[in-house]
């Protein structure tokens, strides 16, 4: 624990992001710009500070941590507070960082749309809600910004929500990842009640001094990594992250590739403390990221969609990720977690940047590309290197460190996969770039609509972010390399890992990248796509069906839930509990209503009324009857007269005696 | 002083009177009850004025034969008038003012 520095106001991290949220919100529409200068400059500022941070980090080490009361139980403190290591400094940089590209970058890709300041908006509330959940010294805060994220994710992916399609795909990821989500609120109150905190560094401290019991932690760890295999798209949950392409594709960028599908992966390292103490839980991450890695790579190989191409990659190259944390080897996840954001974030601005001047997604319509924008295919081929593991770009380092830390940890499992995987992946990014840069335009053969003029390179705004990326997907990896590995000690995950570096294994991985390339080139150097052409890999049978078909979990899932709860669930709802019940209780409220006020016009009437008009009727029936006494004979008031007179002297005699 | 004979006395005329203004019809008769009664009252307070050698009794009667005598001008006048307009005097013939 150390404290000072510039770590101290760490808080403003998340807070600008926030701010400048609100203020588009309110005022975007009116300041020049429409909001998206406000964007860029807090996020900028707060990409300063989280540089700053970073730096400090490396300086001096340790963990700063601040925290103020947030809910005072009898028996159960709860802290809002910000907890500031290596870890958290460096997700800091890589968040702001790609944030801030990501808005530059929208300046351009954007312009013109019809939500373009709300847009703005958005992107400014998820990075802050990113922010949230990274600073975040206790698991129920980190769930603020997780839930928080998952939101902003659902809003983005259906921002143009006019197509059924994106609505339905954002509808899609909230419910997949809420799945997930369930398990992480449950395994949150297991970890409250079985090791009685929240906070991330108590949590760990107790758990390495023994007093949590086995069976809390390994509940806990799975239960935790349940809203990981939702947020970071791990198996079976997967299926929302390819449809999530459906939203703009600089959100792609950001949200799932670099930063919120990252979260899952974060949220395992940040507590490691937690997840390394306990075998079961390590295993079944192994599992699920190894079946992850595989499955998802081998969908990427048949998809036509270059988005969809890199949203498989991404859920195969987290499933890496997560591979890395189960082995042991925290800081290699974490090592490519700080890779991939770069590349990644890159390739999909790339696609975004591909898109936006063929104006289709599909890799079929595109090809020779190389010609007409020169930047945006320099940057992607340099992303598509880093992705596939060529040395030495960025993803070689990280990647090699998790496939030797594999074999020396002894998961034969994870390490095979993640052989195969690398092979795949550097096929099916030859198999995209070759189809989207090289041969010939194919667009205008294919299609004859009005956007069949040639295509043009994307202006400068969007340009430069992909320069920036470019350049850090070169460099990022430089701190890793084996032998001069400072990563590990500006980031410590868990314990100091040895053995990340296996010649052979990296001769190897090499290789194999070399030979994934290759073939995929090979392949798809002459095609002539129109409509109609068969892809080379048709000829794989069934399974090339198979996996058009996503291997028919989405079906499976279409079939086994939603059809159900859509059809039984959805129409019992309708049917029975609101027709009937909720309908029925409000028809019930009504007539109830109607009955009593008959009841209360019937007291009103005969009662109330009753009572009134009684007391007149009395009065003239009295009435009636006294003024006879009024006869107008006066001799008769005489006697009255003489009658109170002796009254009168018979009392006042009486009261003289 | 004895005292009790013209108590007597006045004690009759007052309830010959009250009889009289009760019982008797005719209107003439009716005002003859009156001063009876009046004058009942009358014997009353010289009769005391007389034991208690207070000489307002006797003032007080001068007074009262003077005021009975315009009321008793009045009475006789609208009976006079009754008479004319309504050929008649009897008191319980006239019940104009009644429910």
């Amino acid at each position: 624990m150390v404290s000072g520095g510039i770590r101290q106001i760490a808080y403003l991290i998340p807070i600008l992001p926030i701010s400048a949220f609100f203020l588009i919100v309110f005022f975007g529409k009116k300041t020049p710009g429409k909001g998206a200068p406000i964007g860029i400059l807090f996020t900028g500022t707060a990409f300063l500070i989280g540089l700053g941070c970073f730096a400090d980090a490396i300086s001096r080490g340790g963990i700063v941590e601040k925290s103020v009361t947030w809910i005072n139980f009898p028996t159960f403190h709860l802290e809002l507070g910000i907890r500031v290591d290596g870890l958290a400094s460096m997700m800091f940089v890589v968040v702001c960082l790609v944030s801030l590209l990501v808005q530059i970058y929208s300046l351009g890709y954007m312009h013109g749309d019809v939500r373009y300041t709300w847009y703005y908006a958005m992107l400014n509330l998820f990075t802050g809600s990113m922010l949230v959940l990274v600073i975040a010294n206790n698991l129920v805060q980190m769930l603020v910004g997780w839930e928080l994220v998952g939101v902003c994710s659902y809003l983005l992916i259906g921002h143009w929500f006019e197509e059924k399609e994106n609505s339905d795909a954002a509808i899609k990821a909230f419910l997949t990842t809420r799945t997930g989500d369930l398990g992480f609120d449950v395994g949150i109150f297991v970890l409250i009640v079985g090791a009685g905190t929240a906070n991330i560094g108590v949590l760990q401290s107790r758990v390495a001094a023994g007093s949590v019991s086995t069976l809390v932690i390994t509940a806990g760890a799975i239960l935790l990594f349940a809203g990981a295999v939702g947020k970071s798209a791990q198996f079976p949950l997967h299926v929302w992250l390819p449809d999530a392409m459906a939203g703009p594709t600089p959100v792609s960028a950001l949200i799932h590739a670099a930063t919120m599908v990252t979260a899952g992966v974060y949220m395992v390292a940040r507590i490691y403390g937690l997840f390394s103490a306990s075998h079961a839980a390590l295993a079944v991450i192994s599992v699920i990221a190894s079946i992850t890695m595989l499955m998802a790579a081998v969908l990427a190989c048949v998809q036509r969609d270059i988005k969809r191409v890199l949203a498989y990659s991404t859920v195969s190259q987290l499933g890496y990720m997560m591979a890395a944390l189960s082995v042991g080897a925290g800081v290699a996840g974490v090592f490519h977690l700080w890779t991939h954001a770069f590349f990644k974030a890159l390739l999909f601005l790339g696609s975004g940047s591909v898109i936006h001047a063929v104006h289709s997604n599909d890799m079929h319509e595109m090809g020779g590309l190389r010609k007409y924008m020169p930047i945006t295919y320099g940057t992607f081929i340099i992303g598509s290197l880093a992705l596939a593991g060529v040395p030495p770009f960025a993803g070689f380092w990280s990647k090699d460190e998790i496939v030797a830390s594999a074999y020396t940890s002894g998961h034969k499992l994870v390490f095979v996969a993640a052989l195969i995987t690398a092979f795949l992946t550097a096929f099916y990014m030859a198999r995209a770039c070759t189809l989207t840069f090289f041969g010939d335009y194919r667009r205008r053969a294919t299609a004859g609509d009005d956007h069949a003029h040639l295509p043009h390179e994307s202006p400068r705004s969007m340009t430069t972010p992909l320069l920036i990326l470019a350049v850090l997907s070169v460099v990022a990896g430089f701190v890793g390399i084996p032998g001069h590995n400072v990563f590990e000690k500006w980031v410590p995950v868990g314990h100091p890992h040895e053995g990340g570096f296996v010649a052979w294994i990296a001769a190897m991985s090499i290789l194999i990248a070399i030979s994934g390339i290759a073939l995929g080139w090979r392949m798809y150097r002459g095609a002539a796509f129109g409509f109609g052409v068969v892809d080379p890999l048709e000829r794989l049978g069934p399974l090339y069906r198979a996996a058009l078909r996503r291997f028919y979990i989405d079906d499976l899932y279409l079939a086994a839930i939603v059809r159900p709860v859509q059809y039984g669930l959805s129409n019992f709802v309708y049917k029975v509990l609101d027709q009937k019940v909720v309908d029925g209780a409000v028809n019930g409220a009504a007539l109830a209503t109607v009955e009593l006020g008959k009841a209360i016009r019937t007291t009103d009437e005969r009662g109330v009324d009753g009572v009134v008009n009684g007391f007149a009727w009395l009065t003239n029936k009295l009435s009636f009857g006294l003024r006879r006494v009024q006869t107008g004979n006066v001799q008769r008031y005489a006697v009255g007269l003489f009658v109170g007179v002796v009254i009168v002297a018979a009392v006042l005699i009486g009261g003289l005696r | 002083m004895p005292i009790a004979a013209p108590l007597l006395l006045s004690a009759l005329m007052f309830a010959a009177g009250v009889y009289g203004v009760l019982v008797r019809r005719h209107g003439v008769m009716l005002l003859i009850s009156v001063e009876l009664m009046i004058n009942a009252a009358n014997l009353n307070l010289i009769t005391f004025s007389q034991l208690l050698r207070d000489p307002v009794g006797n003032i007080l009667v001068l007074f009262i034969i003077a005021v009975t005598a315009a009321e008793v001008g009045i009475g006789i006048a609208i009976v006079m008038m009754l008479y004319r307009q309504r050929s008649t005097v009897a008191v319980d013939d006239l019940q104009l003012m009644k429910w």
